[in-house]
């Protein structure tokens, strides 16, 4: 059979946020593969220079629904940087009970997510019905189920109460049962392992290469996690660890995905133990002095980095994000290549895709004559429609 | 010339109005019962019905590069493949409409039609989609084609008949075949599957790699007609199965002869509705179960685990009937 060429995108039922991959295939072979983004562009960074610190807090939120509490947190680490202002211990504290609530949402999302695109419905039913408990703890403490608003500049908005606390224990409780179910399920079920076990395999090295972080570097063995690297928040402070694989295929990433569930669950029930009674909010100036921050944390999908300058003023000058699924981009298409056209949903899957986050301003080099130059979002369209 | 009577059989009970029917019943228990397995509610009984009446509905696209005669011709060719079986195997009674020697072979080929109408319909759509869902259709034909003859080989050998109607009669005395051949029965529940395509087989229709697959680019009557055609697969595929392994209408112990034709044929059917059912729950329990595996794999898996065991089941009823002697 002649090669064949075939889009998967920016329309197609196993992809969550549109992006347009272009596949090259004999048989079901898949020979090449390439990527275009930039189907979610909103032009996030360039409001964010047009609007104050605290629009930006929740304008930067907005990047994505799933991660929506990392981008928040890190914006606030950055921006608190540059004032120098230090957060109380209590919101500390509970900022890190957040951030692992999120974690545990998301990564259960993307297990339903794996489960949907191998085939394997049952599983996507039973975990997302799990994960309704995390969404209810999330819109307990917060009112929210997709975007919290927890971390605020200065600390968090609202507190845990005692009675939240009870319900938070319980509710973990389940949730960690639940995930050892479904971490023996990943570990035992047979069609399962047959359609993750050395599917998508990417080796430590390459990895390190390709720049990829986040659960798709520690799943080929590299024990990198910014929570222990550049420590944040009170992680220092909890027993936990840093999961990795040495499997470096799907079936890795699941694993380690579901591992860190319930390491989040740990850190929650220790965290609610150790909390200090105190204030929640610190005094946070209007104009943030001049200066420049960077701040990273190991968001769900990898290590997101924020950069913002200030100029003195109640509007920053620049806000540039970083996150996960770019650095993972290049590792996907790897991850692709030379496999399955069976196996196309579930490799790129397995880096935890969010196109939302990924679609930033775009620099173009022209390699022939070294030029570059940025485009505006009507440039864009007019591109992209022109094709 | 009597013309009402075989017209009767043909078009209404046990043929194409009474397939539709139970196949959208069938539908609908299979949906409500996956439902069941996933912790959800499932959808209400007209469900698969109104699915049907919408597709109808809706405007009638054929691709600009397609072939339109095999495009249109595929579904129906299907269909009609599938419909006109039922002709052959026995369903109220242990005597199917136009039973004969050889029935076998010919619903088992008929039963291959919606293969290979879905393969060149796909072919024949010029979508890469449908190319690469029609290629896995062929190839998923070599895992389980064999295999699932083979299985109903079984029976057939068991019973001394290439006539399904004998085979199942000679079910009547209570003793069902797959006490007979149990490998052969399991075999074929397992092909059953890859020959409806539902998970863990359904990998020409792969909603999340091949959109569907040779579906892809049918719309409204003609996709209605598709999905009526494995609707109606189901039940005929689950009868076949009914007749050659669980003894048919019959049931251990009800005397069919000492009642009056209709009470007979009316819990005879009610028997073999019980028992289509049975199968039904069997492919909704492995859907719930298990996840789509991929071609290679499930060519690999089905001539290993189906095709060996297959020929075992006819090994094994070979040397019983010879130690038997009659």
């Amino acid at each position: 059979m002649p090669k064949l060429s075939f889009p998967v995108g920016p329309q197609h039922p196993a992809l969550k946020e549109p992006e347009n991959l272009r596949f090259t295939v004999d048989g079901e072979l898949v020979v090449d593969a390439d990527i275009r983004i930039g189907y979610v562009h909103r032009s996030i960074e360039r409001s964010c220079s047009e609007r104050n610190y605290v629009q930006d807090l929740y304008l930067c939120e907005r990047v994505c629904g799933i991660c929506s509490n990392a981008h928040t947190l890190c914006y606030c680490m950055a921006v608190e940087k540059i004032a120098d202002v230090e957060i109380p211990e209590r919101a500390q504290w509970i900022r890190m009970i957040m951030h692992e609530f999120e974690r545990i949402h998301s990564h259960l999302l993307w297990l339903g997510v794996a489960g949907y695109e191998i085939g394997f419905d049952t599983l996507f039913m039973y975990v997302w019905r799990d994960r309704e408990v995390v969404q209810d703890l999330l819109e307990m403490v917060s009112g929210s189920r997709g975007h919290y608003a927890m971390p605020i500049l200065g600390g968090v908005r609202y507190d845990i109460t005692p009675e939240m606390e009870t319900k938070i224990r319980e509710g973990v409780a389940i949730l960690r049962q639940r995930t050892e179910h479904y971490a023996d399920i990943a570990t035992t079920e047979a069609t399962f392992i047959m359609r993750t076990q050395d599917v998508g395999a990417v080796s430590g090295e390459r990895c390190r290469q390709l720049g990829a972080v986040g659960p798709v570097l520690r799943a080929s063995g590299v024990d990198w996690d910014i929570r222990t690297v550049f420590p944040y928040l009170k992680y220092d402070q909890v027993q936990w660890q840093v999961r990795s694989s040495e499997l470096c295929d799907v079936l890795g990433r699941t694993l380690v995905r579901v591992q860190e569930v319930i390491d989040a669950c740990d850190i929650i029930t220790q965290a609610l133990d150790q909390m200090p009674e105190g204030e929640i909010q610190a005094k946070f100036p209007r104009k943030v002095p001049e200066g420049e921050a960077t701040a990273r944390v190991e968001a769900q999908r990898g290590e997101l980095i924020y950069y913002v300058r200030s100029d003195g003023s109640d509007v920053p000058a620049r806000v540039k994000i970083r996150t996960p699924t770019l650095a993972n981009l290049p590792a996907s298409i790897e991850m692709v290549t030379g496999g399955y056209v069976a196996d196309i949903p579930i490799a790129f899957a397995s880096i935890d895709p969010c196109f939302s986050c990924t679609d930033r301003m775009v620099v173009l080099d022209d390699l022939r004559s070294g030029d570059s130059r940025q485009m505006t979002w009507a440039e864009l369209v007019k591109l992209g429609r022109g094709r | 010339m009597q013309v009402v009577t075989p017209l009767f059989h043909v078009l209404v009970f046990p043929g194409f109005l009474f397939l539709v029917a139970f196949g959208l019943f069938a539908s609908w228990i299979d949906r409500k019962l996956i439902a069941k397995f996933q912790n959800r509610v499932g959808p209400p009984l007209l469900q698969p019905l109104a699915d049907f009446i919408k597709l109808l509905a809706k405007e009638d696209i054929i691709p600009e590069h397609a072939n339109r005669a095999m495009f249109a011709a595929a579904p129906l060719v299907a269909l009609a493949g599938v419909i006109a079986s039922i002709v052959y195997i026995p369903t109220w009674s242990s005597t199917a409409l136009a039973g004969f020697q050889g029935d076998l072979v010919v619903v088992v080929y008929l039963l291959t039609l919606p293969a290979f109408a879905l393969f060149l319909g796909g072919w024949y759509s010029t979508n890469p989609f449908a190319t690469i869902g029609a290629t896995r259709v062929i190839s998923q034909l070599f895992g389980y084609e064999v295999p699932f003859f083979l299985a109903c080989l079984g029976p057939a050998i068991a019973a001394k008949s290439w006539s399904i109607s004998e085979i199942t009669y000679a079910q009547a005395d209570g003793m069902w075949l797959v006490t007979a051949a149990p490998l052969g029965f399991l075999v074929a529940l397992i092909a059953l599957i890859g020959k409806l395509e539902r998970v863990p087989f359904d990998i020409p229709q792969a909603k999340t790699e091949v959109i569907t697959g040779p579906e892809v680019e049918y719309t409204g009557r003609r996709l209605a007609v598709w999905k009526l055609t494995f609707m109606t697969e189901t039940i005929v595929g689950a009868t076949l199965i009914a007749a050659l392994f669980l003894g048919g209408p019959h049931f251990w112990g009800i005397p069919f002869a000492a009642m009056p034709a209709w009470l007979a044929g009316a819990v005879g059917m009610i028997v073999l509705v019980v028992k289509i059912l049975l199968v039904v729950f069997f492919l909704a329990l492995a859907q719930a179960a298990m996840a789509r595996i991929r071609i290679e794999q499930m060519v690999q898996w089905c001539l290993m685990y189906l095709g060996i065991p297959a020929l075992i089941n006819i090994g094994v009823i070979a040397f019983v009937i010879r130690q038997v002697g009659a």
